[in-house]
């Protein structure tokens, strides 16, 4: 019982510190001395931006049909229905993304394995439903290593980063099922971050912060560094995970885009297990350091 | 009558022989299929017809949602002050709209569903029926869905009743517009999920080494870094590009070859339209100066230049005088360069102008985020008294005011002592809307628009332009209302005050009779060609009381830009960012025109004031004062002061 509580309070903390790095990353970028003065005339509510929807309540007393002079000329009812239709279109639309941002085989002796790592989103610019899946199929063991599938609940906190919430489920190793809090978006310079706190059915907590940057090499062709670093809060046996940082990864990967939508690469990724999960591999007659050749697809719709 | 459907008939018929140009009308054929200058034909009763159609765009195949078959649509074209009877079948699947852009019609004749009218439903008929007191050149397109981007757009011609101030011998009809193969919707759905997707003039590696090497590594690193910190892009100057669109002259691309003809010495009037979707454009006719004579359809003082920008939305009416018997291109260059359309003026049908290449790529500056501060002229809050008396003094202008001394002081008094006496502002807050705040948006009126600072020749500055005939009504504002334009370009969000129009409930009140001062703070990126339906305001761009009347206008990024409107036409009235896409996106308001009445004013003006009721009494009981005063001096003839009694 007290395990399950210092999970949860250890949870309450990954999440706290993601949102930290987000509001963080606003405060440093927003150290705006004039902004106080811009805003000296301020009006009456203080309508944050995607949070309108308690402001709208206090100005729809005074108006409930907020403009309606052509009523008189086509009737109430039809307006109504054009007008509910124009809002909601001008601003309001649902539209969808699929990426797959790394559709690729990765080449070492003898262990080849193909991965992927995709997600997509749908939904208005406040509330997205947004799916990710990524996993590892093994062509020596002709099986699917790994594979987990998120679907979240994507809300805008800043300018620039979005909280994720919703849950996770693994198909392999077969069986969890994790509560997920995680913030993406992009983080000055025009990172892209993607991190997440992942709670078990079994109470275990692990977390997970990937970044990747894009160089320009010319319009088309792009290198792309990407690193990623996972941690978890215990032991986890089954897994192979020591409590701690569990591995980290390095890649660079060079991309041709012959449209924006469509790019294939070739790069190098270089995987190392670390601490506890390091004894862990060796333990097993692995290698924690790995270093393999890429060759994939990178293509969103 | 008999006329005009003669000649829709013609346009749709002679199109049908065109084949490989796709189909036209006649007043957008090219001097080899027979147009040798647009006739004076007008008509007042129209039969327009919505539907879908193919066209061939520079030899491709696509569909397109038009009128009578044709892009662009035909000519509308009739005489100030007729009543006019326009029948728009609707043969969509969907509602369709006409918007007569800048046609002073009556509001629910102004075609914008849900706030003029309902729309024309699938199989409807609806007739406009209107007259209007303006003439020039003029335009209209769909309010609807996605028809506009897809081809629904076209001219009108509205002739004076009296005599024309500017001569010509020939008129060609120029209407710009941007094409794409790829369905409008999927355009906005990639632009909401990667939205610089279309830039392929992106700051690459090499470009850092070459500016590393003239201005130093540090330097360099430094400048990239203070764009890259704030997760701008100095490229983003377009948001849709060349890199999709077919740029159109008349519905040609530059292969197609738009033609007109001229006879050397001759003066030609082109009325340019720009009825493209997301595309601002460059225009010059290299080797050929160009008079603008109007702007927006009203006629101002001719104005000689070489190059001007023209925002999405604007018309403007320039004469050229060819004098060589030769072919020369006009050039309609988008604004971030990635691609261009070119047509030809020759002394004979069919020829081919060379084309110019496309010049160096522009790059946005710090100035364009509202953040230069070399350019500071003024100092904190006062901006809006500061602008007034720089605007009412400039030298330039004390020539035009000719007005007794005692007018003068009792103006100079009001000007110095209020400027407008009410300011709405509302405060706007950074978040997932709203990337950027410009810290000290300036007037870029005298500035000629991104990429054409520097070019050798003469270009066109808003605060140039001065109208023609003196303004109606040259009354000081008594009501400010300030709006900021917003945006988060990364989550492709673009709005007014940082709510788009979907959050909107309460729209923009005007109380009919008054003059107020709309001003517009561009915290984006981008510029913006901002439309007002319904009515023309008066540009505050220096000139006492000759300012350009216009209703679009380009507000530059990091722009303070301000007009002034005698609020006449009662109705509701749409206002928004004439890039189709921004407003899909939310860059959408409503302006409510209030009638006269005394009950509606006491209620707004409780709710305007709020907390600051007080204030407003003592406001109004210092108007009522103002005008006892003024009523005593012949010139200021202020009928709208009466609201406050």
């Amino acid at each position: 019982m007290s395990m399950l509580k210092q999970t949860l309070l250890a949870s309450c903390i990954a999440l706290f510190g993601a949102a930290n790095i987000a509001q963080a990353s606003e405060a440093s970028d927003a150290s705006d001395p004039h902004a106080s003065h811009n805003m000296a005339k301020a009006d009456t509510a203080e309508t944050e931006i995607g949070e309108t929807k308690t402001a709208q309540a206090t100005t729809q007393e005074t108006s409930d049909k907020p403009w309606s002079m052509a009523d008189k000329y086509w009737g109430a009812d039809a307006m109504a229905k054009a007008r509910a239709h124009e809002i909601e279109t001008m601003g309001g639309l649902k539209t969808s993304f699929i990426i797959a941002d790394r559709l690729e085989t990765q080449i070492t002796d003898g262990e080849d394995v193909f991965i992927w790592d995709a997600q997509g989103w749908y939904g208005t610019d406040e509330n997205k439903l947004w799916i990710k899946t990524e996993g590892k199929y093994s062509f020596a063991d002709n099986a699917i290593d790994d594979a987990e599938i998120q679907a979240l609940w994507s809300k805008p906190i800043s300018r620039f980063w979005d909280l994720q919430t919703g849950i996770r489920y693994d198909f392999a190793p077969k069986g969890r099922t994790h509560a997920v809090a995680g913030i993406q978006g992009l983080a000055p310079y025009w990172f892209e971050v993607d991190a997440a706190a992942f709670l078990s059915n079994k109470g275990e907590l692990t977390s997970s912060v990937e970044a990747e940057y894009d160089f320009f090499l010319n319009q088309r062709l792009i290198l792309q560094p990407r690193g990623s670093l996972k941690f978890s809060a215990q032991d986890i046996v089954d897994l192979g995970i020591g409590a701690g940082f569990t591995k980290y990864n390095l890649g660079l990967r060079l991309r041709y885009e012959f449209k924006r939508e469509f790019a294939p690469y070739i790069g190098a990724s270089w995987q190392r297990s670390l601490g506890e999960t390091a004894q862990i591999v060796r333990a097993g007659g692995g290698d924690p350091n790995k270093i393999k050749l890429v060759i994939g697809v990178r293509a969103w719709y | 009558m008999l006329n005009r459907r003669r000649l829709i008939q013609t346009a749709a018929g002679g199109g049908a022989f065109l084949g490989l140009t796709g189909l036209v009308p006649a007043w957008a054929r090219s001097a080899d299929e027979g147009n040798l200058g647009i006739p004076a034909l007008s008509g007042t009763n129209y039969d327009l017809t919505v539907g879908e159609f193919p066209v061939r765009i520079n030899g491709r195949a696509g569909m397109a949602v038009g009128i009578n078959g044709t892009i662009p649509s035909p000519l509308i074209r009739f005489t100030e002050g007729e009543e006019i009877t326009l029948n728009v079948t609707n043969t969509l699947a969907e509602t369709t709209s006409i918007h007569w852009h800048g046609l002073l019609v009556p509001f629910q004749m102004d075609g914008v569903p849900g706030v003029s009218f309902p729309g024309i439903k699938p199989g409807e008929t609806f007739e406009y029926k209107y007259s209007v007191p303006q003439n020039g050149t003029y335009w209209y397109h769909s309010h609807s869905g996605l028809q506009e981007p897809l081809g629904m757009y076209g001219p009108m011609i509205i002739d004076p009743k009296g005599v024309d101030p500017v001569k010509y011998d020939r008129e060609y009809i120029i209407v710009i517009s941007d094409w794409t193969f790829t369905h409008p919707m999927k355009l906005f759905k990639k632009l909401k999920s990667m939205a610089d997707g279309f830039n392929y003039q992106k700051r690459t590696f090499p470009d850092f080494m070459r500016d590393a090497k003239k201005n130093g590594f540090g330097a360099t690193m430094k400048q990239r870094a203070a764009w890259n910190r704030m997760r701008m892009a100095q490229t983003d100057i377009s948001d849709v590009t060349g890199a999709t669109y077919t740029y159109l002259i008349n519905g040609r691309g530059t292969k197609d070859n738009w033609n007109g003809v001229f006879t050397p010495g001759e003066r030609v009037r082109l009325r340019i339209i720009n009825a493209a979707s997301m595309s601002m454009f460059n225009i010059r006719i290299p080797g050929l100066p160009m008079t603008i004579v109007a702007a927006d359809g009203l006629n101002v003082r001719p104005l000689e230049i070489d190059e001007f920008q023209m925002g999405v939305a604007e018309t403007y009416d320039v004469i050229i005088e060819p004098k060589e018997a030769k072919p020369y291109a006009f050039v309609a260059e988008s604004l971030d360069r990635a691609g261009q359309v070119v047509a030809t003026f020759g002394p004979r049908p069919g020829m081919r102008a060379s084309i110019p290449s496309l010049r160096e790529k522009p790059l946005l500056t710090m100035k364009d985020m509202g953040m230069d501060h070399s350019s500071m002229n003024m100092s904190g809050d006062d901006m809006a008294g500061m602008d007034h008396s720089q605007m009412d003094m400039s030298g330039d202008d004390m020539s035009e005011m000719d007005m007794s001394g005692d007018d003068m002081s009792e103006m100079d008094h009001s000007k110095m002592n209020m400027g407008p006496r009410e300011v709405l502002e509302k405060k706007i807050k950074r978040g997932p809307g709203v990337v950027n705040i410009a810290e000290m948006p300036v007037s870029r009126l005298h500035e000629p628009g991104i990429g054409l600072e520097n070019v050798p020749h003469r270009t066109l500055k808003y605060s140039d332009l001065r109208s023609l005939e003196p303004n109606p009504d040259t009354r000081e504002p008594e009501r400010e209302i300030v709006l900021h334009l917003t945006s988060n370009m990364e989550r492709y969000m673009w709005s007014f005050n940082g709510e788009k129009f979907t959050h909107v409930y309460d729209p923009i009140k005007f109380y009919e009779g008054e003059r107020v001062r709309l001003t517009l703070i561009n915290n984006t990126m981008m510029p913006h060609p901002i439309h007002l339906h319904g009515m023309f305001f008066d540009v505050v761009n220096g000139s006492k009381n000759h300012k350009p009347r216009k209703h679009t206008m380009i507000v530059k990024p990091g722009e303070k830009q301000s007009w002034d409107i005698s609020a006449e036409h009662v109705g509701d009235w749409a206002f928004h960012c004439h890039l189709f896409f921004h407003m899909l996106a939310g860059m959408f308001q409503v302006v409510s025109l209030l009638p006269k009445d005394e009950n509606n004013m006491k209620m707004d003006h409780s709710k305007m004031d709020h907390s600051k009721m007080e204030k407003a009494k003592m406001y109004m009981e210092e108007m009522e004062e103002m005008d006892h005063s003024k009523m005593d001096h012949s010139k200021m003839d202020h009928s709208g002061m009466e609201m406050s009694k």
